[in-house]
């Protein structure tokens, strides 16, 4: 039996992890091998991508036909959308966003680094870095990945030269200097192509003392990347069983944003402001002694409020502020609308849904320089910038950079019901 | 003393799903459960059951019957229902066929299975449903790793693979006009293995066709098929008695089986981590195209 079976699985993680770069930095085959190493691509479907190589005419084997499974992506060669990889290794699974890197998929890889605990950057040895590089960093730390890994690909393009990496480490670290969120960086001289500090470390490379990139993957702590602080539960759904045996039962069920709930545990209720008790926390397992992010559970309290769908339980230290007016960093998702300064969405935030006005363009971001555009104040595809908005009703809302969850909206278009933008709240 | 608020990828997959099929419940008039009797739909009724207990599932499942079953599916279907109490619909293909809907494919590797798309469809219609939860996992094959949580279809059904809502963070948008409807899928984030792992930690019943038995099959086009009543043996082929088991269940003319010892969960979990094949290596409705699953999926296949 393997060890990747029954004995492991219990004590298993998870992280999800971003990756963003083009055919050209080699990202397909970093994947590729990360998969192919960790036996997540299977026979079939590798005689399946040989065969299609062939017919293409490609001169390798194109492992980037794992992941671009569309008609449209295969005849055009390349990826259009996010793609969701999985693998898993004794210590840890893994579900990786592979975006594609261009900057006219901006907003593909704001969509994958929304859930991502880590994004892979890749830059080329032999160019440095470029303006691609700066604008992948830049939406990982917008979105508040905490864990940024520089993969310096193709060290054996440039003779495996430490003073070509030396040099990288320099002018990204000079970048980063500029930019908020990012916790750790870690840099990792590696060749996708033939697997040197990928899952094996690199002969090539003596001056390189750091872990291998799976290694780094496996064993890079996040545990401390969700606020376990401020307790957050929004209600999705209030449970009542009508039934004999569970007569009175209201449980408030919701997938726990942010801190620690236990029986006992005095709360409040928002946006009412009604004050209870944890009573019990519920699953069909029993009842747990404690429960915290990222949890679905069933609470239910010693007194009888009303409360529905779109209500936050939270405790009563630090709980965050009822607001209409909003402060906030938006990505432009639209192809085919603008937004501007009056502009009337729905915002769904946690489980509420109410509408909005856009108050003001405050100005949009040059991902590439991270310049300030005051002068064109219109967002189209893939812009990102600063707004203010009104609400209709009050959203119990916390700034992103505290909760990833409670701090973060979308707003829908309400003709086309297309989701048309994604907020982080200042 | 110093405590470590994390929780297993079990855990985590678990409670995301949850968080989908209540989010599923919150958003829209009448949803579905696709339940084929196969372990997706078994683990995503279950969590379904875990989701809204103490009370009872809110919505109904519904079995796309293509009459070409394995009795044993059958069997356990009706248990299983029994122990969840919630009504079964069944949108039958027999039917479709009966009534001139659909027109069945003919010759030896006929299959039924292209016909269930018309059924659900159908079934979907006549219930005014709004949104079927489905046990598709992005793992499984190409196409359905750049499928949503939320997936939007159209009037007529059909899915446009290039127009998808961006989903982030928490935030699912079910918003839909009149007419349209979602496919959802809670196991999206699921791995085969992560299933056979959370089967094992939560001891669930399984049906038994899952575990290695011996049975009468026959070897086409490289796929061991079992022989039942629904597939005509040609003259060249010779039925054999193999010790096999499956590794997905669906309709019996398009379900391969697989030559395997393993008899218990144990077993099964060894056998699939050492596995150098996809599940769906042994179905031979993905086999007609390179792109068959992604055609399919636009028609409004499952």
């Amino acid at each position: 039996m393997s060890e990747n079976t029954t004995a492991g699985y219990l004590n298993m993680d998870l992280l999800r992890f971003t990756t963003a770069g083009s055919v050209d930095d080699g990202k397909s085959t970093l994947i590729g091998r990360l998969l192919y190493d960790s036996k997540a691509i299977f026979e079939d479907q590798l005689e399946a991508i040989e065969q299609n190589s062939k017919a293409r005419g490609d001169e390798n084997i194109n492992l980037a036909l794992l992941t671009d499974g569309l008609r449209a992506e295969r005849e055009q060669g390349i990826t259009i959308d996010v793609a969701y990889r999985y693998f898993a290794t004794p210590k840890r699974k893994f579900i990786i966003a592979d975006t594609p890197g261009h900057i006219q998929y901006t907003r593909n890889m704001v969509t994958g680094a929304s859930t991502a605990n880590l994004a892979i950057v890749l830059v080329d040895a032999r160019k440095g870095v470029i303006e691609q590089t700066c604008r992948h960093a830049f939406i990982a730390d917008l979105l508040r990945i905490q864990h940024i890994v520089v993969c310096v690909n193709k060290m054996d393009l440039v003779d495996w030269s430490q003073e070509i990496f030396d040099n990288i480490v320099d002018d990204v670290k000079k970048f980063a200097s500029r930019l908020n969120n990012i916790i750790d960086i870690t840099f990792i001289p590696v060749s996708a192509l033939l697997g040197d500090n990928i899952v094996d470390p690199s002969e090539h490379m003596n001056w390189y003392e750091g872990p291998t990139l799976l290694y780094y993957l496996e064993t890079v702590y996040i545990g401390a990347d969700v606020n376990h602080v401020d307790a957050r539960l929004p209600v999705q759904w209030v449970i009542r069983p009508h039934s004999d045996a569970w007569h009175d039962f209201r449980g408030f069920a919701g997938r726990i944003a942010g801190g620690v709930f236990k029986p006992g545990d005095e709360v409040t209720v928002l946006p009412s402001g009604f004050q209870s008790k944890v009573k019990a926390i519920h699953t069909l397992n029993g009842e747990l002694a404690e429960a915290y992010a990222p949890m679905s559970v069933a609470v239910t309290l010693v007194d009888e409020i009303d409360i529905s769908r779109g209500d936050m339980l939270v405790k009563r230290n630090n709980p965050p502020v009822p607001r209409q007016d909003v402060e906030a960093m938006i990505c432009w998702f639209s192809a085919d609308k603008t937004l501007m300064a009056r502009g009337k969405f729905i915002l769904r935030h946690t489980t509420k849904e109410v509408k909005a006005i856009i108050k003001e363009v405050r100005y949009k971001v040059n991902i590439n320089t991270l310049h300030k555009i005051e002068a064109d104040l219109e967002f189209t595809l893939n812009d990102i910038g600063r707004i203010s908005l009104r609400t209709s009703a009050p959203i119990i809302a916390d700034s992103y950079k505290s909760n990833r969850i409670t701090g973060s909206f979308v707003l829908i278009d309400d003709q086309t019901n297309e989701t048309v933008a994604a907020g982080m709240i200042i | 003393m110093y405590q470590d608020y994390t929780i297993t990828h079990l855990r985590q997959l678990e409670s995301e799903a949850i968080y989908i099929l209540r989010e599923t419940a919150a958003q829209f008039e009448k949803p579905v459960l696709l339940f084929s009797g196969g372990k997706d739909s078994i683990v995503m009724a279950y969590l379904a059951k875990k989701a809204f207990w103490p009370a009872k599932v809110p919505f109904p499942l519904m079995h796309v019957d293509t009459g070409h079953n394995f009795p044993e599916t059958m069997e356990y279907r009706d248990a299983f229902i029994a122990t969840l109490g919630v009504d079964l619909v069944v949108a039958s293909v027999q039917e479709a066929i009966d009534t001139g809907k659909v027109i069945e494919e003919k010759g030896p590797y006929a299959s039924r299975n292209s016909l269930q798309t018309v059924a659900l469809l159908e079934a979907l219609e006549a219930g005014q449903y709004d949104a079927a939860l489905g046990g598709g996992r992005r793992d499984e094959e190409k196409a359905r790793a750049k499928e949503r949580f939320f997936s939007h279809r159209d009037a007529f059904g059909q899915w446009d693979p290039k127009n998808q809502r961006p989903e982030l963070w928490n935030i699912f948008n079910g918003r839909k006009h009149h007419g349209e409807h979602f496919r959802i899928f809670p196991l999206s984030n699921w791995t085969e293995m992560d299933i056979w792992q959370y089967v094992k930690a939560e001891d669930l019943e399984l049906p038994n066709l899952y575990f290695s038995h011996q049975r009468d099959c026959i070897v086409r086009q490289g796929v061991i098929m079992a022989v039942t009543d629904f597939i005509e043996v040609q003259a060249d082929e010779e039925i054999e008695n193999m010790t096999v088991r499956f590794r997905t269940i669906g309709d019996a003319t398009c379900t391969g089986a697989a030559l395997s010892t393993a008899s218990s969960l144990e077993a099964i979990i060894a056998e699939v981590a050492a596995a150098r094949e996809t599940e769906r290596g042994t179905r031979t409705d993905d086999k007609r195209s390179e792109t068959a699953m992604e055609d399919r999926k636009k028609e409004g296949y499952f």
